[in-house]
């Protein structure tokens, strides 16, 4: 009964958030286009499944995932799973003691990543648009293993306490040389895989592994370095995705080569 | 017909898919590393069959509800060629989703302890209720502004990088500027806005227009809107935290 109860009320919040965006569309369709919905029906059926899937979706996050995921980097991050029983009070520690909370970050990322629904609904897109060239799944595992990487480097961070703008800033200038270089196509697909990675799933479990991390680690503050995990998440991809698209790029045009050196050989 | 019904259980059979690396991760970290047993066995396998079927679902009403009605929107304002209106859905299409998002509702909120934990604002309630109310405004607006910028940009067909490349020296340049206990926040705000509903729904309307603008490509000119939309918060965010 509990359940049912909890699912009505993570929808009627679901419906509640999207109520301005309906009314957005609504108001623009109906008195600045003076236009019927084309395909009513269908589009209120798919609006309802959207609402529907969402709400499972997050009802089922919140029964295992996030519970499970926060208890994870809580211990994780704990000092006694790190450095052993004994260590209380003053210590040294090297940021290789904490090798199991980047590969954990680097796995949650990615997978995290992969289940991202708003990720999905643009590689759908995107393979529509491309007719194929760029793959929802090419696309999906390049961001994801930008994710992983970045919030591997933003855990690095808040052990070591390195400030966030040297990261962010030497990110930007390797952005910004990737985008000369790479194919100009995939350019503006690269920059939204950015912000398309940190929403539902991603944000609440990364947002706890910082958090946890900032707290247990001696010297660090909670306040100032638990935040900036998702700056992290959301610059990675930019850089993974233009690479995806660099090293296709460069795989094709060798393979011609090799086929226009091939063919007077064979022929 | 059963062939929607087969659809339906082939898409189900492609979310669990997309959700098993997740499942072998926490199995992985909690049998191996952490050596500890799952607990409640029955809810774990109860909420994993909501997160499929609600994956299912919401793939499904996507194609079959978002993608088409911000598609035709788009093709609609194209065809109606008032740029006015369009800016203006844009504005309202990028402030209202994002001041009701909850993921900033939260962000927010905890901004605004950071601030008073570092004495730029008030201990008070209300200076911190209202210190977060200006936050949540703030960024609303950004987005806002980002989508309409966006928007206008698919329309001139400028190229985008031009965009991004001045925003990063603004950030970077800002980041010299703004008090510290403000810049962690301002960098992870970008990535907060931008929610579940709004990225489909604002990819069709970026795609759409540029497929109905003559001489614009969607791959080149389609995406970029949500780019727009992570960038410009980090730039409002640290000048609000410059000004208060």
């Amino acid at each position: 009964m509990l359940l049912i109860d909890r699912f009505f009320s993570i929808l009627f919040d679901t419906v509640f958030d999207v109520l301005p965006i309906l009314g957005i569309l609504l108001g623009f369709q109906l008195f600045v286009l003076k236009q019927k919905i084309p395909n009513f029906k269908k589009v209120a059926t798919g609006f309802a499944f959207v609402l529907v899937g969402l709400a499972f979706f997050l009802q089922g996050l919140e029964q295992t995932l996030f519970p499970i995921g926060r208890l994870m980097a809580e211990q994780l991050t704990h000092p006694e799973f790190i450095f052993g029983k004994e260590m209380i009070g003053e210590f040294e520690f090297s940021w290789q003691d904490y090798y199991w909370v980047y590969i954990f970050a680097f796995a949650i990322g990615f997978s995290t990543t992969i289940a991202e629904p708003s990720l999905l609904a643009v590689a759908i897109k995107a393979q529509e648009v491309s007719g194929g060239a760029i793959g929802t799944w090419g696309l999906r595992i390049a961001v994801a293993l930008g994710v992983a990487i970045g919030i591997s480097l933003g855990t690095f961070r808040i052990v070591t306490g390195y400030p966030i703008h040297w990261f962010i800033i030497a990110g930007y200038i390797v952005v910004v040389f990737q985008t000369f270089y790479a194919p100009r196509m995939i350019v503006p697909l690269a920059y939204d895989s950015g912000g398309v990675t940190t929403s539902t799933v991603t944000v609440p479990l990364v947002a706890a592994l910082g958090l946890g991390l900032a707290e247990t680690v001696p010297g660090r503050s909670a306040l100032i370095d638990g935040f900036g995990l998702i700056a992290f998440a959301s610059l990675f991809p930019i850089m993974s995705v233009m690479a995806y698209a660099q090293i296709a790029e460069y795989r094709s045009l060798k393979q011609q080569r090799l086929m226009a050196e091939n063919r007077p050989d064979s022929d | 017909m059963n062939s929607p019904i087969i659809a339906l259980f082939h898409s189900m059979v492609s979310s669990l898919r997309d959700l098993l690396p997740i499942i072998v991760v926490i199995a992985f970290f909690q049998l191996f590393v952490l050596q500890q047993p799952l607990p409640n066995m029955i809810d774990l396998l109860v909420g994993t069959f909501f997160v499929v079927l609600g994956l299912t679902f919401f793939i499904y009403g996507l194609e079959m509800g978002l993608f088409p009605i911000g598609e035709s929107m788009a093709y609609a304002f194209a065809k109606k060629g008032s740029v006015l209106w369009l800016l203006l859905f844009a504005f309202a299409l990028g402030f209202g989703t994002t001041i009701a998002e909850p993921a900033l509702i939260a962000v927010s909120n905890e901004a605004s302890k950071v601030a008073a934990a570092a004495g730029a604002i008030g201990n008070s309630p209300q200076a911190m209720s209202s210190y977060a109310d200006g936050l949540r405004l703030t960024v609303a607006f950004s987005v806002g502004f980002a989508i309409v910028l966006g928007v206008f940009r698919i329309i001139k067909g400028w190229p985008i990088h031009w965009f991004i490349i001045g925003g990063y020296i603004l950030v970077d340049v800002m980041t010299g500027f703004a008090p510290e206990e403000i810049i962690g926040i301002a960098y992870d705000s970008g990535g907060v806005t931008t929610s579940t509903i709004t990225v489909p729904l604002v990819t069709a309307l970026g795609v759409g227009l540029a497929s109905s603008i003559k001489g614009r490509n969607p791959m080149i000119d389609g995406f970029g809107l949500i780019a727009f939309a992570s960038l410009t918060p980090m730039i409002f965010v640290m000048a609000y935290g410059m000004v208060i």
